[in-house]
């Protein structure tokens, strides 16, 4: 009897929590939904349905210079993730191996500073220094630019992922005569794939969002889709704009569907 | 604790770097006054001043770096569903010159690229923004035998109080700030008086469903001409009293938004808004289909008190690198073919008087377009208040808390 009423208990707080589960999920992906559902309305005012239509889809791919500005932003999004990816995992296994360093609080310090600061600060410092140092504004400023900030990012994933390892893999890896090398490719990086994995799409992410940091250290003919789409809500904003975000949803549920393929096999 | 000083110290280093463009801004709008006083003892040009002003008409010097709002000139397939001409495909064919568009989200971002020195040949900045430039020194003088276009420029926007006698820019397109709102809802026999947002009594059967814009200089503008003030008064007092009227309006408000009040006055979530005419045309012109006509419904309307006029411009920055492909640019711009193209596609008005003979009837018989001319002599502009525009964001972001 007591027992049962133990277990009764249990079960409302497990449907409290599945329940605030779904809650969480509602919140987060409600609107996404909403605007994937709009993408496909005829009428030509965002938020108003009318009738099922590809007609926004069919002017986005014909709109030339929207889709110049999807190029570049994947140009930069590619470039950023992947150099800030390796260049931020090896800034966080440095962090994590030398602990023994005299400015080790500092370097922390330094390296999430672009966590901290406000967009426009940053945005405003980089735009000086870029031109300080005479470096062309265009695509490549804009990669430098999402590189500095989303390397912090893909750190302290990386970190948090580090700080859970257990050590005695590497030191037993090391007995065996494995290389530093042989190590870190066998043992390390399969151990903190999914943290690497996770920063990675984050800054992705971040890349593909940003919109104050880029509008300021872009250059003649680098505009990027979140700057245009910002830009046209001064006027008007169409549904056009429903149809690129729902590809861009849909490109990102990919890419997140693919990622977590990879670590399942690699766990197998 | 450590974390917070490097922050500190990144800040210091924001701010000095500030400071320094801030002093050579000074000093540089000490000199422009004086050229523009005194147009006589001006000292001889030099740099890319002298360079833009030996430019000659129709001469091109390389590609052309435009830097523009998104979809504020027609061009490629936007252009063709539109049906006006591809201009920048147009100048392209005639002076052999490529273009490359690059798009700001802001007046803002594009002055802190400028003012970083980043190339760009022509902007496209706003009326308080040119004052902006000029007295930071960030624009370029028109020359007039590069330019001769200029003299299309209808008489009304020759004199500017943001670049008097467009010596530094040349107006592209302007239009104004009323209200939009939902026929039946308010008394519009006699016109429409801003007390539909304002007065208690006028406005009670619409509480909860009036928006206002979210923007210092015009909402406070709207309040002090309801009140009988310029949108450009100096007077604490005056500036006080309107922001006491915000806060007052507060209310009965659904929102302040600059953003998508047109499509909440169309789907009914709004009936009353404060905002661009453009914005609200567009809004009806899209919501229009084939068995539904959106002008029956929804109306726009300078109101009977006046309203706030905006012009935004066509402009060459100091950081130009091709000054005469910059130059026959803003001429091609300013032709009367192409200005009256540029209306029919983005339905804001010229203020190119050589245009009127190309823009669609239906677009110059709009009073909510071109408005008649009793109603253009209500109008104001906003002027750059220098530092008494923070007084203007202090008491604004007062009222609305």
């Amino acid at each position: 009897m007591t027992v049962q009423q133990a277990g009764g208990r249990r079960s409302r707080m497990d449907r409290w929590l599945s329940l605030n589960g779904w809650f969480v999920f509602a919140f987060l992906y409600l609107p996404i939904l909403v605007v994937i559902v709009f993408s496909f309305s005829g009428a030509s005012n965002v938020g108003i349905w009318g009738g099922f239509s590809l007609r926004w889809y069919r002017r986005m791919a014909g709109n030339e210079q929207l889709l110049a500005t999807l190029e570049n932003t994947l140009w930069v999004a590619l470039w950023s993730t992947i150099v800030a990816t390796v260049f931020g995992t090896a800034a966080a296994l440095a962090l994590d191996r030398y602990r023994k360093w005299v400015s080790r609080g500092t370097f922390d310090a330094i390296l999430y500073m672009p966590v901290i600061i406000p967009d426009v600060t940053m945005a405003v410092m980089l735009l000086l220094w870029f031109t300080q140092i005479g470096l062309p504004l265009g695509r490549l400023s804009i990669v430098l630019a999402h590189i500095a900030f989303n390397i912090s990012f893909v750190a302290i994933v990386v970190r948090a992922r580090l700080a859970h390892m257990d050590s005695s893999m590497e030191e037993a890896a090391a007995d065996l005569y494995a290389s530093r090398w042989q190590t870190f490719r066998r043992v390390t990086l399969p151990l903190i794939m999914p943290g690497v994995l996770g920063g990675g799409l984050l800054a992705l992410t971040l890349s593909l969002d940003d919109v104050v940091i880029t509008s300021f250290v872009q250059g003649p003919g680098s505009t990027t889709l979140p700057v245009h789409v910002f830009g046209l809500i001064r006027r008007s904003v169409t549904p056009e704009i429903n149809a690129v975000s729902t590809l861009m949803v849909t490109a990102s549920m990919i890419l997140v569907f693919a990622s977590l393929a990879i670590q399942r096999r690699g766990q197998n | 604790m450590r974390r917070l000083l490097m922050l500190f110290a990144a800040l210091a280093l924001v701010a000095t770097a500030c400071g320094d463009s801030g002093s050579t801004t000074t000093q540089a709008s000490g000199g422009t006054t004086g050229g523009t006083e005194a147009p006589a003892t001006e000292p001889p040009a030099t740099g890319i001043q002298a360079s833009a002003d030996a430019c000659t008409l129709g001469e091109t010097d390389g590609n052309l770096n435009l830097y523009n709002w998104p979809e504020y000139i027609p061009h490629g397939s936007l252009a063709e569903e539109a049906e006006v001409t591809d201009l920048l495909a147009a100048f392209e064919d005639q002076f052999e010159v490529s273009v490359v568009l690059t798009e700001f989200d802001s007046n803002e971002t594009m002055l802190a690229q400028i003012d970083a020195g980043v190339g760009y040949d022509v902007v496209v900045p706003s009326d308080y923004m040119v004052s902006i430039m000029r007295s930071a020194d960030l624009l370029v003088k028109l020359n007039p035998d590069a330019v001769p276009n200029l003299s299309n420029i209808a008489a009304e926007f020759t004199d500017l109080p943001y670049d008097p006698g467009n010596q530094y820019s040349a107006p592209y397109q302007w239009g104004t700030t009323g209200i939009g709102y939902a026929y039946g809802t308010i008394d519009d026999e006699a016109g429409v008086s801003w007390g539909v947002i304002f007065d208690p009594a006028m406005s009670a059967g619409n509480a909860g469903f009036i928006s206002l814009l979210d923007d210092e200089r015009e909402t406070m503008g709207a309040a002090l001409i309801y009140l009988g003030y310029s949108i450009n008064s100096t007077d604490p007092a005056e500036v006080d009293a309107a922001a006491a009227l915000i806060k007052e309006t507060k209310d009965r408000l659904a929102a302040f938004t600059s953003v998508g009040y047109y499509d909440l006055l169309v789907s009914g979530e709004f009936v009353v808004s404060q905002g661009w005419n453009g914005d609200f045309l567009a809004a009806y012109d899209e919501a229009s289909t084939d068995d539904y006509d959106a002008y029956e419904d929804f109306g726009y309307a300078i109101p009977t008190e006046g309203a706030a006029a905006w012009v935004d411009t066509i402009a060459v920055p100091s950081t130009v690198e091709h000054p005469c492909s910059a130059q026959t640019f803003i001429n091609f711009i300013l032709d009367g073919f192409n200005g009256g193209e540029l209306t029919n596609y983005n339905y804001y008005a010229s203020p190119n008087a050589a245009a009127e003979e190309f823009i669609y009837e239906e677009i110059l018989e709009d009073p909510s377009i071109y408005p008649l001319p009793e109603v253009l002599e209500r109008l104001e502009f906003f002027e750059d208040l220098g530092d008494f525009g923070t007084y203007y964001a202090d008491a604004y972001s007062a009222a609305k808390s």
